[in-house]
């Protein structure tokens, strides 16, 4: 049986005589270097490199960057400490410690929330599985460099006022 | 006795400059030109207070950071051979070179120069000897790191020596039989003449097929692409120069471009006439030096004011692109044509088509030497552009294509040449 009408042996064409002798065809191959080369020296501008530091790539809305928490109006976290986040995360890099909340309706919130970027996935996952949308990775930061690892976990004030120009 | 200590040492200053001249540039050219076949930007951040020259400073800064890299050396190795391989590379592309002339002669003080290091009647046996030796450079490294990487490396560089020796040999020897002379001063200057009062008599013309073989052979033996066996990176890491760091691989990697230079060098002298131009033949210069001259000012200040008139563009352009240094390098660099261009403008008025005897003759070498520099670059060019045209041939065909192909074709060749000349003469 042959898949979609291909045949079942690929045969490849013989070189002939002239193909063989490698020069001729060595020519065709330095004529088609040589035009990309000759267009691409009269159009440095119009080349697909994106010069990093000075041009940026535009990712979609729904690009996954660095976490951030919301807040409330009264800028307290959203977070209610139920430890879905880090129950669902895969790379176990959320830790929370529950703290009692004034508030009787809130019940709980996180006296902790620290996330340790270097084992971060960035696969999503958190911000799923958040019932009350308190963490959200829409701030488009993949920038994250840091000089040591501990500058990587970061802690709740941090994730609290993470916003697009933040740095680490 | 010591005029011509300075005659030699002045000489062989001019071929270390421009052996040396031309490594940088034709590293930049490799990674700038490779970019370019391929669609990319190529090397475009190193700069000096924010002159980039497209790249050309990265040269500098890749051997800065060579000479302060630490050396790490296998434990094992064989330490005098160790260290004495990318010299010996080096000291050979280097010394292939003496029997190359790149002028026909000089006159200085109503005395004539010749524009060589080192006549030798037995010129091309000196270049097959001695670049042959190139191997050694290889080889030795390869075994002295004690690697099997490096090891087979060095084999491959010795296999590949051993084919394709004998099809340079051959192609040369038809070269020999159509000029009769080892010499080479004797062959440039044979290529000279017009056959036929139309068709400059080039090596390339009278041995076209020859032409082919060789620059196949040279190609195997400065270790390039398709026949770059002995350093291939996706079987044998980096081949014989695997365990080399710092200066040492810094040597062994001017070492290949240096050969690559003399093997364009080679090709330019033995088939595409050397230093002759063709239809202008050294007479006929110097009667017209004064007006050439006056024609190259003008012709050079026009192209020095265009290149001017296209940075300035660029520099309104790319105004507010980067905020920092960088933004004053195309406005610099035209300023720099600019001024050429006026210097160029200014020469002419020192009258240079009044130009006298002695003045004709210098004229004709530096045009006649220029010429050869041209031809140099435009063979190390296509050494770069074959690299990044043809992909490699696999071990086994190397030695198929070198032994049971080109090897019959110098000898047919060779044969056939000979009848030739033979039919010519009798």
């Amino acid at each position: 049986m042959s898949y979609k009408g291909l045949p079942d042996v690929v045969t490849t064409r013989r070189r002939n005589m002239l193909e063989s002798a490698y020069f001729v065809e060595i020519a065709k191959g330095l004529a088609l270097t040589g035009k990309h080369l000759v267009k691409n020296l009269f159009n440095t501008d119009k080349m697909p490199t994106v010069q990093y530091p000075e041009q940026k790539r535009e990712y979609g809305p729904r690009f996954r960057g660095r976490h951030r928490l919301t807040q409330r109006e009264d800028g307290s976290p959203k977070c209610v400490a139920c430890q879905m986040c880090s129950t669902v995360c895969p790379a176990d890099c959320i830790s929370i410690e529950a703290g009692e909340h004034p508030d009787p309706s809130i019940e709980k919130f996180p006296r902790t929330f620290t996330i340790d970027l270097l084992r971060c996935v960035y696969c999503g996952l958190c911000e799923e599985a958040c019932p009350c949308d308190a963490i959200r990775m829409d701030t488009g930061i993949y920038e994250i460099a840091a000089d040591s690892r501990e500058a990587f976990v970061v802690d709740k004030e941090f994730l609290l006022n993470n916003d697009k120009d933040g740095t680490l | 006795m010591l005029a011509v200590t300075i005659e030699a040492v002045a000489k062989i200053g001019f071929m270390f400059l421009l052996i040396m001249g031309f490594v940088p540039a034709l590293i930049w050219a490799e990674r700038k030109g490779s970019a370019f076949i391929q669609d990319r930007t190529g090397p475009n951040r190193a700069g000096v207070l924010g002159i980039r020259l497209a790249g050309l400073i990265h040269p500098i800064a890749d051997v800065l950071k060579l000479v302060f890299k630490e050396d790490v050396v296998p434990a094992q190795r064989h330490k005098f051979l160790y260290a004495f391989a990318p010299m010996l590379a080096m000291i050979v592309a280097m010394a292939t070179y003496l029997v190359i002339p790149f002028g026909d002669y000089i006159e200085i003080g109503g005395r004539q120069y010749s524009l060589v290091v080192a006549d030798l009647e037995i010129g091309m046996l000196w270049v097959l000897a001695v670049s042959s030796l190139g191997t050694y450079g290889v080889a030795l490294g390869g075994w002295a790191s004690n690697s099997k990487y490096t090891f087979l490396g060095s084999l491959r560089a010795t296999a590949s020596m051993v084919s394709y020796e004998i099809t340079m040999g051959l192609a040369l020897m038809g070269l020999f039989l159509v000029f009769g002379s080892l010499q080479i001063t004797e062959i440039v200057a044979g290529q000279g003449d017009l056959i036929g009062g139309w068709l400059p008599k080039w090596g390339v013309v009278v041995q076209p097929f020859g032409f082919l073989l060789f620059i196949a052979a040279v190609y195997a033996e400065t270790n390039r692409t398709p026949f770059d066996m002995s350093e291939r990176d996706s079987e044998i890491v980096a081949g014989y120069h695997t365990e080399y760091s710092s200066l040492k691989f810094a040597l062994f990697f001017m070492a290949e471009y240096a050969h690559m230079v003399v093997g364009a060098a080679l090709i330019a002298a033995l088939y595409f006439g050397g230093y002759q131009i063709p239809w202008a033949p050294r007479p006929w210069i110097e009667s017209n030096a004064g007006s050439l001259l006056t024609g190259k000012l003008l012709v050079g200040a026009v192209l020095l004011l265009v290149i001017a008139s296209l940075y300035f563009r660029r520099a309104r352009r790319e105004k507010g692109w980067y905020n920092d240094a960088r933004e004053r390098e195309p406005g610099f660099l035209g300023s720099v044509c600019v001024v050429m261009a006026v210097g160029m403008l200014g020469a002419l008025g020192l009258k240079p088509w009044t130009i006298g005897e002695a003045g004709a003759s210098l004229v004709a070498t530096f045009f006649q030497t220029g010429f050869f520099v041209a031809k140099i670059a435009f063979f190390a060019w296509l050494f770069i552009w074959v690299r990044w045209t043809v992909p490699s041939f696999r071990y086994d065909q190397v030695m198929r294509l070198g032994w049971k192909i080109l090897l019959p074709a110098g000898l047919v060749n060779l044969v056939v040449t000979a009848l030739w000349l033979a039919a010519v003469h009798s």
